[in-house]
């Protein structure tokens, strides 16, 4: 541990990563807690996997055409938003075949990108970096893009605070109160794609949704309203991604794998020891307070 | 709103696909009337007050509800759904949720203006739980929670209250408080109940709509044997009710 202070001391890499690992965690904390309350993890999920062909598709772009501006993250963001449009839209309109297209688009978006990147000259070690995490290797532009879309997440996700409670609780007693329910939920969907993207560089494609659910999940445990989940959310995504930068860092784990483990350790003892305080609450004869959306 | 009719259908029929569930629904609601939907399950009660609330549009006829399509009418309704229907550990305050009542009437972003928080107190006093706006809504009792929900659909501040199943689910001693607060309640709106338990609402509302595919009114007080059987198919005896003893077979 004290190799991994020095550390953060002197590299300006390591210090990045930490902070990249801060602003993933507001983003998560905010919309983990819709995302597990409205209970849409398995589309956050797809979104998440979509990215990848527009990451793909991006990078084919800037290396074989020379557009500098192509930028990975701006396609990953592009195929984002425009997948949780897709699924939003469809699950909208046909509800009982909402899982199959969730599916569908799940492994249609990764194989579009594995298709462009084996058509990309010297480009297959990046594919690893992306569906893995690369948390050590983020640049100034990661740095202020993630700044932006965190701006724009906290925003709108706390502006819309009341609409979106309202949405995730009751949708039918939302819309007769006149709210525009399918315009809050692609409007949230939109933001859970957007936290994708900010979260692809600490944890990478294939574990984003873990990061995404889980400190909200663990926050449900003690959390009493929203607001209070999406703090303690935070503060555990925060605990996590740091403590996984610190663990990781000696014996050289990859950082976002040794994270998402740690987040796992973190859900479990959380179930197991709200599972013994309810025992004991009953064998004491007091009723069950339980207070969690999982 | 002191003339004209609350709700008024006509030769209203209703189908999921070719399931006939309304057919040639007639009738008329007025102001400060407080009515009583009853009728079996899979009746058709939850689709009349979805076509109501404008949730479901009908396949013919056609329903008013202050005169205007429903779903234009919805900020003059105050519905309240089946607590059970909801997620029960659900992170949000008692107050949060009764102020859900008064989404839409202000910015649609923001915190809720201080006059919507003044409201929401005022109808959690009206169900007697001023004390419980921040407290947990999962940490309730089954009975709190229905009345946390009357509150919200009070918070809406309507002229129409309607309630699904109000009494379900709660046990007597809450029950006898929840048919005061509702007989308080009509003295000043027109209050449509859901309910399965024709015995409890004969004795509470005047008018009682039997819904079983075609729906009949009557007077609460001369609702007989007869119709009862007509509606269930037989076989069930009507309990005589009087105000202290809503449930026959539950105390005596």
């Amino acid at each position: 541990m004290s190799e991994f202070l020095n550390a953060v001391r002197t590299l300006p890499l390591l210090q990045n990563a930490l902070i990249m690992g801060v602003l993933a965690s507001i983003a998560c904390g905010v919309i983990g807690t819709y995302v597990v309350s409205r209970r849409i993890t398995s589309i956050a999920g797809a979104v998440a996997h979509c990215v990848l062909g527009g990451l793909g598709a991006a990078k084919y772009f800037q290396v074989t055409r020379g557009w500098a501006w192509c930028h990975p993250l701006l396609g990953a963001t592009i195929a984002a938003v425009l997948s949780a449009i897709i699924i939003g839209w469809v699950s909208l309109r046909a509800k009982q075949r909402e899982d199959t297209v969730i599916s569908a688009i799940w492994s249609v978006g990764m194989a579009i990108g594995v298709l462009f990147i084996s058509q990309t000259p010297g480009y297959n070690e990046d594919l690893t970096a992306y569906l893995f995490g690369s948390i050590l290797l983020v640049s100034s532009q990661d740095m202020w893009l993630t700044v932006a879309l965190d701006i724009g997440i906290l925003l709108l996700g706390l502006l819309y605070y009341n609409r979106f409670l309202a949405v995730c609780f009751d949708e039918e007693f939302a819309r007769l109160r006149g709210i525009r329910v399918e315009l809050y939920y692609l409007l949230l969907l939109v933001l859970t794609a957007l936290t994708v993207v900010v979260l692809l560089k600490v944890v990478g494609i294939i574990m984003v949704i873990a990061l995404l659910t889980l400190p909200a999940a663990v926050a449900g445990f003690f959390a009493r309203t929203l607001f209070q989940m999406m703090v303690i959310a935070t503060l555990i995504g925060i605990s996590l991604t740091t403590g996984g930068l610190a663990i990781s860092y000696s014996p050289s784990l990859p950082a976002g794998a040794t994270t998402i483990v740690l987040a796992g350790t973190v859900y479990t003892i959380a179930l197991a020891t709200r599972w013994g305080m309810q025992r004991l609450r009953r064998s004491t004869g007091k009723a069950p307070v339980t207070n969690s959306p999982v | 709103m002191t003339d004209g009719n609350v709700i008024q259908t006509t030769d209203l029929h209703f189908r999921y696909d070719s399931d006939v569930v309304l057919e040639n629904v007639n009738i008329t609601v007025g102001p400060r009337d407080f009515v009583s939907i009853v009728g079996p399950n899979g009746g058709g009660k939850t689709t009349l007050l979805k076509l109501i609330l404008g949730l479901l549009q009908p396949r013919h006829g056609s329903i008013r509800v202050f005169g205007l399509p429903p779903e234009k009418a919805r900020q003059r309704v105050g519905y309240m759904p089946q607590y059970a229907q909801l997620d029960p550990h659900f992170p949000v305050s008692v107050q949060d949720v009764v102020l859900m009542g008064r989404l839409g009437i202000g910015s649609s972003i923001g915190p809720y203006r201080r006059a919507d928080v003044d409201i929401a107190h005022r109808t959690l006093g009206e169900v007697g739980l001023a004390k419980f706006a921040r407290r947990p809504f999962a940490a309730l009792s089954g009975g709190q929670r229905q009345r946390v929900l009357i509150s919200r659909a009070l918070a809406c501040e309507p002229d129409l209250l309607l309630l699904d199943e109000p009494t379900s689910n709660l046990d007597q001693a809450v029950q006898d408080d929840f048919y005061d607060l509702l007989r308080e309640l009509s003295k000043r709106l027109t209050v449509i109940l859901v309910s399965h338990d024709v015995g409890f609402v004969s004795t509470l509302v005047q008018t009682i709509l039997c819904v079983n595919r075609t729906v009949s009114k009557h007077c609460a007080s001369e609702l007989s044997g007869k119709t009862i059987s007509d509606l269930y198919g037989g076989d069930i005896a009507m309990v005589h009710h009087d105000h202290d003893h809503h449930h026959g077979h539950h105390h005596h």
